[in-house]
């Protein structure tokens, strides 16, 4: 089969393009680098068939990051294969600078079609392309698109079979100026004035504006995400598992309200009732922990966070912060792996791709693995330790803030090298268009639940079976020194260690029946954040840092973990 | 004319470039978005205590840690628009 490249600068539309080609949605945000590594679809063209590769984006053939060198060993292997071909999406609003990668393609020898994407974009930025010219210049098919709304779409598709490898002649060295030749000729830019979005832009990068407008944007997120997902709690997911629980306890008085088969669907009555947390069964905390503890948390925070990835403020905050995070050894761009590692740690850790050297890839994967909580363990903290007021919450949180500036500092101290500086590209900013933005809340809502909702039921069967066969009793007594001499918390509470591992918000939910103190809940829960990753962030770790330093890294979560939980313990007693 | 660096540059001052100290790797990464000898370079913003300095080349903007923008010199003509 026959591949398609689509190749361009990061920041145009690749991945915008790739969900209109195949049909396959992924994640497209309006910041560079979202896609780091690539995704493959597939696509009919007539009798043939197409796979269809979404290449991360590369301002360059020479590459400067690991992503750009993925990109060159995707193209240098598609040039060997005859009828592969590359369609080159241009931010038709950044002619110039992305003719420079055109022009490098042509000289592959590789079929190329170009897509003129953002074209409608060029209108209101006073630009007006020649697109026939520029076609007639380049010698192969030039289409303008607007990926996200579709415009121009079927037009690329029917030109991919005039795609054709064009050596367009030019010097090396002469490549800027055969390059500005040809955007003299197919360009014209008329001034007009600074639209309100670009006021607004300047505005929240300039620190003296940036940082209040930076601030007045957290809170409002914060506030945000919090009445959504309350308002998801105590208006629609309550009400249903209200009536769930009746229909549960008909169940349970079928299946004579106690023994294996009756503790592992509906789990244990507390009081003669259901108690959705403390119950363990499948059929209750199984489904109660995801649906109505942790997906009306999930979904508020996939909302707002999509919005801003959508309307480009997060380089922008980047920059803001950039001197903060090199206390770190991270740049300002570390904030993205950050954010995203708040939703979930797998696309956290993922995204820690977007850091250049290995260095910072460690910092970054660590830092968040330790003390970046998911929004799954966040909303069951919440849960657990909201219930007897803030107080508790702010000492979690406060303390795993205290606790990533600390590690940070310290592994920039000991760790061999500098951290690089920031150089990025600000993308304009865009109102997120709202098709998409609900189609990428949609995708990761849905993926969160197909994710989440299998572990979380295998987590709770496995407590069961742990139970039942004494299993837990004993990893406790072994664990005792530790658990209860330095973390000061009963035995049983090793049970929420084990099945963290698994996932976090279960093993939150364990601590509920075992009675514990404010202060104890809040060591638990900074423990139960950092002493290890969950094993999907986990696997996804091992590959990206390699198992050396995931083990590296692995040493410092436990050891940090029991200092920390041990001196939390002591200050808290 | 004066011949500065980009941190030296005032905000909204405008220059053309006329000059980058660095190896080959630092003019390919620069030159990657836009950033090279010849063209004009709009100084945006700048964060307090050595921060990213933030350009306007093209139509492109650009942030760039303390220590690179020290590298990249401009010829001005002061802010443009006073």
């Amino acid at each position: 089969m026959n591949k398609i490249l689509l190749m361009g600068n990061p920041n145009v539309g690749k991945s915008v393009v790739f969900s209109r080609l195949t049909g396959v949605h992924v994640i497209a945000s309006n910041y560079p680098g979202t896609t780091v590594e690539f995704i493959k679809g597939y696509m009919r063209l007539g009798e043939e068939k197409f796979e269809i590769i979404d290449v991360p984006g590369t301002y360059t053939l020479e590459p400067t990051s690991r992503a750009e060198e993925v990109a060159m060993e995707m193209l240098t292997e598609a040039i060997k294969e005859e009828g592969d071909l590359v369609v080159n999406i241009v931010d038709a609003t950044n002619l110039e600078r992305n003719l420079n990668l055109t022009l490098q393609l042509l000289k592959k020898g590789i079929p190329v079609v170009v897509c003129l994407n953002l074209y409608d974009e060029t209108k209101h930025t006073g630009i007006e392309i020649d697109v026939k010219r520029l076609e007639e210049i380049l010698g192969i098919p030039v289409v303008p698109t607007c990926a996200i709304t579709g415009e121009g779409i079927r037009r690329l598709i029917s030109r991919l079979k005039d795609a054709r490898a064009n050596t367009y002649q030019y010097e090396e060295e002469e490549r800027w100026h055969e390059i500005g030749r040809i955007v003299e000729k197919v360009q014209k830019v008329t001034h007009r004035h600074h639209t309100f979005l670009e006021r607004l832009g300047d505005a929240s990068i300039r620190p003296l504006t940036g940082v209040p407008i930076a601030v007045g944007i957290m809170y409002l997120t914060f506030k945000l995400i919090r009445f959504v997902g309350e308002g998801l709690i105590g208006y629609v997911f309550e009400p249903i598992f209200d009536l769930w629980a009746n229909l549960m306890m008909k169940g349970s008085s079928l299946l004579g309200s106690s023994g294996l088969v009756h503790n592992i669907l509906i789990g244990k009555l507390v009081d003669g009732e259901i108690d959705f947390v403390e119950s363990m069964g499948l059929l209750t905390t199984g489904l109660f922990v995801p649906f109505a503890m942790v997906l009306p948390y999930v979904f508020a925070f996939y909302l707002v966070l999509s919005f801003l990835e959508d309307s480009g403020y997060l380089p922008r905050l980047g920059i803001l912060i950039d001197n903060l995070m090199h206390k770190v050894g991270l740049h300002g761009l570390a904030i993205i792996p950050m954010l995203l590692g708040l939703g979930c740690n797998v696309p956290g850790a993922l995204a820690t791709r977007v850091l250049e050297t290995r260095r910072e890839r460690f910092i970054g994967a660590t830092l968040m693995a330790i003390a970046v909580p998911c929004m799954a363990q966040i909303a069951m903290i919440v849960g657990l330790v909201g219930k007897a007021g803030a107080r508790g919450l702010w000492l979690v949180f406060g303390t795993l803030f205290i606790v990533w500036i600390a590690i940070g500092i310290l592994l920039n101290l000991i760790l061999k090298g500098e951290s690089p500086e920031i150089f990025v590209e600000i993308p304009p900013y865009r109102l997120p268009y709202f098709g998409a933005l609900l189609k990428k809340l949609w995708m990761r809502t849905l993926g969160f639940l197909k994710e989440a909702v299998p572990y979380v039921l295998l987590g709770v069967l496995i407590v069961n079976i742990l139970y039942a066969l004494h299993i837990i009793e004993f990893i406790g007594k072994l664990a005792a020194p530790v658990v209860r001499g330095i973390l000061g918390l009963p035995k049983e509470a090793v049970s929420a260690l084990i099945i963290g591992f698994l996932r976090k918000d279960v093993a939150v939910g364990m601590l509920s029946p075992l009675g514990l103190s404010m202060n104890q809940l809040v060591v638990a829960s900074v423990v139960l954040t950092m002493y290890f990753p969950c094993v999907a962030t986990f696997a996804i770790l091992v590959k990206e840092l390699g198992v050396k330093d995931m083990l590296k890294s692995a040493v410092i979560m436990v050891a940090s973990a029991i200092l920390v939980g041990g001196i939390l313990n002591s200050i808290l007693k | 004319m004066e011949r500065i660096d980009l941190t030296q540059m005032r905000e909204g001052e405008e220059g053309i470039v006329v000059d980058i100290y660095g190896g080959h790797g630092l003019l390919r990464k620069l030159e990657s978005l836009g950033l090279r000898v010849g063209v004009s370079a709009k100084k945006i913003s700048a964060q307090f205590m050595r921060g990213p300095v933030t350009i306007r080349v093209g139509n492109t903007e650009v942030a760039l840690g303390f220590g690179m923008a020290r590298k990249v010199i401009v010829e001005c003509k002061g802010v443009a628009n006073e």
